[in-house]
């Protein structure tokens, strides 16, 4: 019963997908006046080259995180959308860390991730704090925290980081030593994608197998019950959202060591939202946020290259990442599906008691 | 310091509030008659944003602004219908729906443009219209008040009169009660014979017709052009503006107008020798500041009527007992 229910969501989600594509492909094929081969550049482009596929993979890092930070704080059932300032902020803190040109080399990096992560942690416990003692929504403060952490990193990066020779608005050059290396040539692939190999790992392994992940999921699936049985939701609520910022954080403190040589974000890099993307493919199981982040890596950097070489504009992604949404999020999308589904398997076990 | 005072007590700066409070305004409203009905819309930015590029469009393509107004109102109404749908016929979350909503928005309105002017991100090659600003004839006259007051795009004054008009519809209509009545516990409310849907259906709706008059402000109004995600959170702002105004057309009025001072304040302390970053950020920190003062209150409240109920109960107990 359950491997058919399984299967059944399946089964949903690829033709979810497949009906988004689709949509987006009559949307090129309208939009573009070679929509043959802005079709071709849009699906395959990611494939024609080492270097193209490697795009792929630079974008999966950031998405691995913030998909998994954001499908752990959804499975509280908690709204909070603050892995798009988390990330952003991780980011700025890794940077200050960053910019010092005095530390040894392993210890950098570490230093730097672990004080984005940590910043990440405090953005996001914050709406979860006042979520708890006040009942403020999560959903509406962490909206309006993301632009205070934006301006907030803007200022930190003007006033304090910013580099007055190198032109534009960016920090400090980034210490040799704080860097991530590289770990596949002829690409920017970076060290990252093994440490968010790891986290997604860990992020399973602590969602399913302890006893903490087992009240987070219980206190998602209903808060009331899992507060009759003796767990303390509050806590329970808080320690999510401060994992998931974590994570965000440290994410956002990885790209920044991974990508860049300055840090030059003017504005909300977006994988925050990115990751309720990603969560939601994966239905906030960290074990299929790899499938999610790729599938959506895959789309972006098609798309970039659609963009670049055809007449079609990158942003047809983002109808198909709306289209997806709602049709995987719509209960009642097949539903008569599974029905039909629970119905002959009923008959067949009561067939098999006789 | 005295700069800042010269600011904030100059005819300047009391037209701004009014002028930024607009769209805010729509929008809460918005918020206010889909909350009534039981469903949360947070689709209210991507519908604001819809609408101000649906207006910019139509009022380029007709040479009218009305047209634009209109195209962007029933475009509003649309997404509204579009979001209930997925929301009441789906089955989906509707909180999760509206996310989707508002990230098609977010890259829809860039795709479209580019087709339609071929711009990026701004609408520079559509000639669109603006809509007229009024001077009011008498209130004009007076000292202070008069520049304050009169001289506003038309818009601002609908906006204000949305908040009365609410405050009848909700209150004073059979539909309204309807409407209050689903939201309040759509069970009882099936079962005297209200169709939940078709009200919810209706809310939602009517919440996309409001923010489309905000969206269509943004863009033939406040400025006079589109630009990409040129309503920077105001929909959100107004979701929390309408649950500190306790869900009532008059509360979120005057919320409104404090967020939308915070937002004025923001525009003219940026000739003040502060960073900008920081005045930037007024609004938003003034909304969590605000959501979190009213939630602290109604918890409050509740947790008074509960120790309340329970003193009455457990001396009506001793009463049945000494009886």
């Amino acid at each position: 019963m359950f491997k058919q229910k399984r299967l059944f969501e399946l089964v949903r989600t690829v033709l979810a997908v497949l009906i988004a594509l689709i949509v987006a492909l009559v949307t090129i094929l309208f939009a573009s006046d070679e929509p043959g081969r802005a079709l071709s550049l849009f699906l395959f482009g990611p494939l024609d080259s080492l270097r193209h596929f490697g795009n792929v993979l630079e974008m999966m890092i950031p998405l691995l995180f913030t998909g998994l930070a954001v499908s752990i704080m959804f499975s509280a059932a908690q709204f909070n959308l603050g892995a798009e300032g988390a990330f952003f902020l991780g980011g700025i803190t890794a940077t200050s860390v960053a910019i010092n040109q005095s530390l040894l080399p392993v210890v950098h990096p570490v230093l730097s991730i672990l004080a984005g992560g940590l910043t990440g942690a405090l953005f996001c416990g914050i709406p979860a704090l006042l979520k708890v003692k006040w009942n403020a929504s999560e959903l509406v403060s962490s909206l309006m925290f993301n632009y205070v952490a934006l301006f907030l990193g803007l200022y930190l990066i003007n006033y304090y980081m910013r580099d007055v020779d190198a032109g534009a608005m960016v920090s400090f050059k980034l210490a040799d030593t704080s860097k991530l290396i590289r770990i596949i040539p002829k690409t920017r692939v970076h060290f990252g994608l093994i440490l968010a190999a790891l986290t997604v790992v860990a992020g399973y392994y602590f969602m399913y197998r302890t006893r903490w992940g087992y009240r987070i999921r219980l206190t998602g699936l209903n808060s009331s019950f899992a507060r009759y049985s003796g767990i303390q939701t509050a806590s329970v609520i808080i320690l999510s959202q401060v994992l998931g910022g974590f994570i965000a954080g440290s994410g956002g403190a990885i790209e920044i060591l991974g990508m860049y040589r300055r840090f030059s974000w003017q504005s909300l890099p977006g994988y925050g939202w990115d990751g309720i993307i990603v969560a939601i493919l994966a239905r906030n199981n960290p074990a299929l946020i790899p499938v999610g982040a790729f599938f959506l890596a895959y789309l972006r950097i098609g798309a970039d290259l659609m963009a670049r070489s055809s007449d079609v504009q990158s942003e047809v992604v983002y109808i198909i990442q709306g289209v997806m949404i709602v049709l995987i999020a719509a209960e009642s999308f097949l539903a008569h599906y599974r029905h039909k589904l629970v119905y002959r398997e009923a008959r067949k076990t009561a067939a098999s008691g006789k | 310091m005295a700069d800042f005072f010269n600011i904030i007590f100059s005819v300047d700066f009391g037209y701004a509030v009014l002028r930024v409070t607009t769209p805010i305004l729509f929008a809460a409203m918005g918020a206010l008659i889909s909350d009534k009905a039981g469903v949360i819309n947070i689709a209210l930015e991507g519908m604001m944003l819809i609408s101000a590029l649906t207006g910019v469009i139509m009022s380029a393509l007709s040479h009218s602004a009305g047209l634009g107004l209109l195209g962007a109102v029933i475009v509003g109404a649309l997404v509204g219908m579009v979001l209930a749908y997925f929301a009441l016929n789906l089955k989906t979350d509707v909180i999760l729906a509206a996310i989707a909503i508002n990230l098609i928005a977010m890259g829809g309105t860039v795709f479209v443009l580019f087709m339609v002017g071929g711009d990026k991100g701004i609408s520079s090659s559509l000639a669109s219209k603006v809509l007229p600003r009024i001077d009011i004839p008498l209130i004009r006259s007076i000292p202070v008040l008069g520049p304050i007051l009169s001289g506003h795009n038309i818009l601002t004054y609908l906006a204000f009169l949305s908040v009365w008009v609410m405050y009848i519809f909700i209150y004073r209509t059979p539909l309204g009660l309807r409407i209050r009545a689903v939201g309040e516990n759509a069970d009882a409310a099936d079962s005297v014979g209200i169709s939940v849907r078709k009200i919810q259906y209706t809310a939602l709706i009517l919440s996309g017709a409001l923010a489309g008059f905000g969206g269509a402000y943004m863009s033939m109004g406040y400025v006079s052009w589109f630009s990409k995600n040129m309503t920077a959170g105001r929909g959100f702002i107004a979701l929390a503006a309408e649950a500190m105004g306790g869900a009532t057309p008059h509360g979120a009025m005057f919320t409104s107008l404090l967020f939308g001072m915070f937002d004025a304040l923001s525009n003219s302390l940026q000739t003040l020798r502060v960073p900008a970053e920081f005045i930037q950020m007024i609004p938003y920190l003034a909304t969590v500041i605000g959501l979190v003062i009213y939630a602290a209150n109604k918890t409050e409240q509740i947790k008074r009527i509960q120790a309340h109920q329970n003193r009455e109960a457990r001396k009506g107990a001793q009463e049945v007992k000494l009886l």
